[in-house]
């Protein structure tokens, strides 16, 4: 699985506003309903889930990345959304450390492999530290979008 | 009189570190998510020994949930655990057991 299949284009947040973990997840979400990824009808309770997974145990796992996710029996489709930040993000992460990136990801309910799959995709990259260090400094859309079909193309080494 | 003097005096340290293998498949339906990938990597870490876990050729960190989470162990894979450290008896035991209690899921 590739980032490129489930990471939308058009919701790709170069310049996150928030600096807060709750206002990220907002910022994010709109950004995927904006796009008409994920039905307005949706909103609230997905961020309501997301919120509730994140009280559970900080998807902030460290290294300046958080990847938050929900499952949801409307979503028929996986999709992702990221989000750059270039003040630091307190997402409350296990190491205390301010998030720079946010990979929001929404799964359908019954698929969990699938799910399994994009999370390999997903921490495969952010485990990269040039991956990393290139995601916080793409300051537009297209400069963060070429840098996923890098990913994918497997040209980005450690 | 004390049997004190027929007591062997020994005392056992153990210096060398032991090395433990073991095979456990993943039974819950979720597979190994983030919560228990997370559960799994906070008992490793209760752990001196070194811990390895490998899905075929695919090994990791037992101690880092990014590189856990990078095994996308769905229901019914095979993994190894590997311990290599004072404790790794014990750190295998306890680790096969989260697992097979399906993370508590």
């Amino acid at each position: 699985m590739k980032l490129s299949d489930f990471v939308s284009k058009d919701a790709i947040i170069a310049e996150l506003d928030a600096t807060s973990r709750d206002d990220a997840i907002n910022e994010l979400v709109d950004a995927l309903v904006a796009t008409n990824v994920v039905a307005k009808s949706l909103r609230d309770q997905l961020i309501k889930q997301i919120l509730a997974r994140e009280k559970k145990g900080s998807t902030g796992f460290g290294k300046g990345v958080a990847v938050p996710h929900v499952k949801h029996e409307k979503i028929k489709q996986m999709s992702a959304c990221i989000g750059v930040s270039q003040k630091g993000v307190d997402f409350n992460a296990l190491d205390k450390e301010p998030v720079y990136s946010v990979v929001l990801l929404l799964s359908p309910q019954d698929k969990p492999d699938e799910h399994l799959q994009a999370m390999e995709t997903i921490f495969s990259a952010l485990q990269k530290d040039t991956f990393r260090k290139f995601l916080r400094q793409s300051t537009t859309r297209d400069a963060v979008w070429d840098l996923i079909e890098e990913m994918d193309a497997q040209q980005i080494q450690g | 009189m004390t049997n004190r003097r027929t007591m062997p005096r020994i005392r056992v340290v153990q210096t060398k570190p032991t090395q433990v293998k073991i095979n456990v498949t993943i039974l819950n339906e979720l597979g190994l998510h983030a919560r228990p990938a997370m559960a799994f990597v906070d008992l490793a870490h209760q752990f001196e020994s070194d811990i390895r876990v490998s899905k075929g050729a695919h090994q990791v960190d037992g101690k880092s949930i990014m590189h856990m989470i990078t095994l996308a162990a769905t229901q019914g894979t095979e993994l190894v655990i590997e311990a290599d450290g004072p404790d790794a008896l014990e750190a295998t035991a306890r680790l096969q057991s989260l697992v097979d209690n399906r993370f508590e899921e």
